[in-house]
């Protein structure tokens, strides 16, 4: 297990893969891997896609992935589904409709549950990047889950974001303006053959046009029809020119500083959860708070601040 | 924290039935495992490819157009040719009594025909992971 981390930043695929499941399990081989890894980090370029279910991201990712290997870029991407909070399983669906790119040894595709995390990331996600990063990737795409209005998190960890939004959801677009809305880089239209598309960029012009933001910039709009590659290297040139436009500025370090910070607080939380509830000695002390708060005899706050001041000892 | 099994779901070859292959996805995922389905019509080099980069602990094949002693014993040499170990091989569908031995022998460790109760896949799987 030792040289993991030399085999990870050589391209190694079982190596990448082994340290990828490390991480998702919190194994304690992670720390001292990430450690070696991390100085070589940040090269590659994060492309966030988020968008409500069956608006075609997996689709759209394989497409994407097409143009940038046609350029002779290597591609990690990381599809996110659902965990089932009842199960604890999950059903990762993502890699059917990225067929085209399993026979291709300068893509890597891994499938991640959410493992309790909101938001619509993975626990593990910003391993899975750096591992990806470290491995020499130059585009890393992170598929969220498929959101609803306030899973917005992915703009913690892309260096550009894509909304995608569907024609035919009605008025969806006026309900969806706070939240996902708010944290486009670039706004993708697929399935744009569809009844509506017209009606749909329409509504996410008048977005566009009625921010007050003075920044130059304005969230361009790109409609794509994934399925026949139609729209594909159009998105691909606008992701190229917003990276190169946060190369210009000072975003691009606030970007990273702001991954960083996520992954930072991602961390401790998993550290402090662990504690509390991972470490036997706790256990017996949480159930008997919560059979007390249940009889009255005490108070959730007072409960939470007994046990945080034991852990803290 | 519990390590989760991983196991690849997949339907190799070219037929499209993938009724059976769906429940068990589903019912590997109602008993805590993290499933990758991957779909119809894959090969044994895009499934061992899949099973290295999900590093998952089991692959589980549904073939029912009668090429199993092909494809599934494709995908079984495939994984020693790769050097991939510690991946359990199981499969299922109309698979005739007199094949499974041979099957067994050729790497795939279970192997489960039409009628097989859900909880004895998952049982099989639980205790013979082999990470």
């Amino acid at each position: 297990m030792k040289d993991i981390s030399s085999k990870v930043l050589q391209g190694d695929p079982r190596a990448i893969a082994r340290l990828i499941t490390l991480a998702e399990n919190n194994d304690p081989i992670t720390t001292s891997a990430m450690k070696d890894i991390h100085p070589h980090t940040g090269h590659a370029h994060v492309v966030g896609i988020t968008g409500v279910t069956g608006s075609g991201k997996s689709t759209l990712i394989s497409e994407l992935t097409r143009v940038y290997r046609k350029q002779g870029k290597k591609v990690g991407i990381i599809a996110i589904d659902p965990t089932s909070p009842f199960s604890g399983g999950a059903l990762l669906g993502d890699r059917i409709r990225m067929m085209e790119l399993a026979m291709d040894e300068g893509v890597f595709i891994r499938s991640l549950g959410t493992r309790g995390m909101l938001g619509g990331l993975a626990g593990a996600v910003y391993d899975v990047v750096e591992i990806f990063d470290a491995s020499g990737k130059d585009i890393i795409f992170v598929e969220t889950v498929g959101v609803g209005q306030a899973e917005v998190d992915v703009i913690k960890i892309a260096d550009t974001t894509l909304v995608v939004i569907v024609p035919g959801l009605g008025d969806s677009i006026q309900t969806l303006k706070a939240g996902i809305m708010e944290i486009a880089d670039i706004y993708v239209v697929n399935k744009a053959d569809r009844e509506g598309a017209e009606q749909t960029v329409a509504e996410v012009l008048s977005l566009v046009d009625i921010s007050c933001s003075d920044k130059e910039r304005k969230t361009p709009i790109i409609q794509t029809v994934a399925k026949d590659k139609k729209g594909v290297v159009e998105l691909v040139d606008e992701i190229e020119k917003h990276k190169k436009l946060l190369e210009k500025t000072k975003e691009f370090e606030a970007h990273r500083r702001l991954r960083y910070e996520a992954e930072l607080v991602e961390i401790i939380r998993k550290r402090l959860m662990n504690l509390v509830f991972d470490e036997s000695k706790f256990k017996d002390k949480v159930e008997t708070l919560i059979n007390k708060i249940s009889r009255k005899e005490v108070d959730p706050y007072t409960a939470a601040d007994e046990i945080l001041r034991k852990v803290l000892k | 924290m519990v390590r989760k099994i991983r196991v690849l779901v997949a339907k190799p070859g070219l037929d499209g039935h993938d009724r059976g292959a769906k429940i068990v996805a589903r019912a590997l995922r109602d008993a805590g495992m993290e499933v990758v389905y991957t779909g119809l019509h894959q090969t044994a080099e895009m499934i061992v490819e899949a099973a290295i980069q999900e590093d998952v602990d089991v692959i589980g094949l549904s073939l029912l157009s009668g090429a199993h002693m092909t494809l599934f014993v494709d995908v079984a040499d495939l994984l020693k040719k790769k050097g991939v170990e510690d991946v359990l091989v199981v499969g299922g569908g109309i698979i005739p009594e007199e094949d499974t031995p041979k099957l067994k022998k050729a790497g795939i460790a279970g192997v489960f025909g039409p009628g097989t109760p859900c909880e004895d896949i998952v049982d099989f799987i639980r205790k013979n992971v082999k990470r």
